[in-house]
């Protein structure tokens, strides 16, 4: 019976940062994904972080799939009818080595893989893993959805994405808790280059992310994005699925009134829309963070809730987590060392010295907040938009006196105490 | 009222016909017992639909695998929940 180094189950960013480490270190690794090919089963916004993509592949500008760097970011608070946005554009963005980039992760998950069977790992498609296989406590296996499909391996690195069904099944992991999920809706629209490129300002290849909160949410904690690709933008919009839960909008008509509002319509107008996709978001944060490691197996990327909601950054963390679990897996094998729990608490260490665990624990106040103040999302919006209006409409009415109305209409949505206790809660989360 | 199914027209699929990945487990539940039915308005999809007797009709042919129902489904676990088959299901031309 053939007996493998590691077994990755998954080729998101999280699985193909793991088998591409160890393959390169001369383990014999075997990657399975339930996918016709990489990618086909995989959702993303994107924006794809080079820092954490060049620590496992410096040189992947050459050939990597990449749409545009990011030169502009946007922020909206939207109300009904109107926004009140910041921008920050920097002649910095344009100097290489670009730091921010669009991706279409269909393409990229493909792009990566390629590399990951380029350093020597197997990789076998269209097999879906139904359980791992047990000796006890510990993993020594995996059980795919075909005849004779118990294949066995020293670790087994589960890189399965949010719905990780494996852990589950096997006891690791309770059911995920809706007010750990958002579920994101997105859409591609497809635009000549030239029109994306005058629409937003941009000269070729230079890329423009609008990052949105307000009324589009419906008073759900959560958020919308747009995001310019080569030939297509894509946007979509978030929200918690305890939110979700609560309401009667369907996420379609959530989408389908973003792409109506006067500030966005006329960016996605006249494109060729090509696919509708839904995928769920980790955003629990720190304090939902399961157990990540077990006699013979190792937790990486979204499976992990590896996700920091308040910068958006999610692949990012699941590169980096794949590759620290190879490095985990690789330097127990050169200390001659078995797999087990004791063992990989390395994992731990090593993530706790990143910059992953160091976010993560820097917000992890973050999600209890916001959950509990969903003015943050209605009124706070509402009201901005209102004073901009005021603000800014010549109608006579001196401006001391729109000052006084504006202050008015915050402490009386809100009062004046709530309005101090929203910034010291928002302080202490960022601090 | 929006068309998900317009949606949905644009996407790929590989249907496991007769194969269905997600189940409900109790339709009784569904009728007599949930008062959210969560599932007809969360779905991305629009997988799920009540036939106006409380009675939930579920077609996974458009399903987008995204595991939202399993999730808000929590006071009656009534849904069960596979991945589908090995290379069946959506399938994302850009994701
Ligand atoms: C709408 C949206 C926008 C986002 N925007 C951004 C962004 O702009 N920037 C950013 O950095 N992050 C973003 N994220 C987050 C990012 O997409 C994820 O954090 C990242 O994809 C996680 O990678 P992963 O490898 O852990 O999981 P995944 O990419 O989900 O990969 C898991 C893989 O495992 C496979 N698999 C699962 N179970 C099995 C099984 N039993 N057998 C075989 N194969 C299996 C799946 O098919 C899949 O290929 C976004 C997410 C969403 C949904
Ligand atoms: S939420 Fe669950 S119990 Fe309620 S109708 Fe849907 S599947 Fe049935
Ligand atoms: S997995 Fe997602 S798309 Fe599929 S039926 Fe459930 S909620 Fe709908």
């Amino acid at each position: 019976m053939e007996k493998f180094d590691a077994i990755v189950v998954g080729a998101g960013p999280s699985g193909n940062a793991a088998a591409y480490t160890l393959a390169k270190a001369g383990l014999k690794v075997l990657q399975i994904e339930r996918g016709e090919y990489p990618g086909s089963k995989n959702v993303q916004g994107a924006i794809l972080y080079s820092d954490a993509l060049e620590r496992i592949i410096p040189d992947f500008r050459d050939d990597a799939p990449l749409e545009r760097h990011i030169v502009e970011q946007r922020m909206w608070v939207l109300d009904d009818e109107s926004y009140v946005g910041s921008t920050y554009r920097s002649a910095e963005f344009n100097r290489e080595p670009y730091n921010r980039y669009t991706i279409i992760r269909a393409q990229f998950d493909k792009w990566f893989s390629k590399k990951v069977q380029d350093a020597g790992a197997l990789l076998i498609c269209e097999t879906t893993i139904s359980d791992l296989i047990l000796d006890g406590n510990r993993v020594i296996g995996v059980q795919a959805d075909r005849e004779g499909g118990a294949i066995y391996a020293d670790i087994v690195i589960l890189a399965d994405g949010v719905n990780s069904l494996l852990a589950k099944k096997a006891g690791f992991h309770p059911e995920l808790d809706a007010k750990d999920v958002a579920l994101a809706v997105k859409e591609i629209h497809f635009l000549p280059q030239e029109t994306i490129e005058s629409r937003f300002n941009i000269g070729e290849d230079e890329g423009v992310v609008i990052e949105m909160v307000g009324k589009i949410t419906k008073g759900m904690m959560g958020t919308g994005f747009l995001y310019t690709n080569k030939e297509s933008i894509t946007l979509g919009v978030g929200c918690m699925l305890s939110d979700f839960k609560q309401q009667k909008t369907t996420p379609y008509a959530l989408l389908e009134e973003m792409k109506a509002h006067p500030a966005i319509k006329p960016l996605i107008a006249g494109g060729e829309m090509k696919e509708y996709t839904g995928h769920l978001i980790p955003e629990g944060g720190y304090k939902a963070i399961p157990k990540i490691y077990g006699d013979g197996w190792l937790m990486v990327g979204d499976a992990a809730m590896f996700v920091n909601a308040v910068h958006r950054e999610g692949s990012n963390l699941a590169m980096t987590s794949g590759r620290l679990a190879a490095e985990t897996v690789i330097a127990l094998k050169e200390q001659g060392k078995f797999m087990t729990e004791a063992n990989l608490a390395l994992y731990r260490e090593k993530l706790d010295e990143s910059f992953l665990m160091k976010d993560l624990k820097k917000y992890k106040e973050m999600p209890g907040i916001l959950h509990k103040s969903p003015q943050f999302f209605t009124t706070y919006p509402e009201l901005i938009n209102k004073a901009a209006h005021s603000m800014l409409t010549v109608d006579g009415v001196d401006k001391k006196t729109k000052e006084r109305e504006i202050r008015r209409n915050f402490v009386g949505k809100r009062s004046l105490f709530g309005l101090m206790g929203d910034a010291f809660k928002m302080w202490r989360a960022f601090e | 009222m929006i068309k998900v199914e317009n949606k949905l027209f644009q996407n790929r699929y590989k249907v496991d016909a007769g194969h269905p990945h997600i189940s409900i487990k109790n339709p009784d539940i569904c009728q007599n017992d949930c008062k959210s039915m969560a599932c007809t308005v969360c779905c991305p999809a629009g997988c799920y639909t009540e036939e106006g007797n409380g009675k939930i009709v579920l077609i996974t042919d458009g399903c987008l695998e995204c595991g939202t129902c399993r999730i808000i489904c929590s006071e009656h676990r009534n849904v069960d929940w596979e991945y589908p088959r090995g290379g069946y299901g959506i399938l994302f031309k850009f994701g």
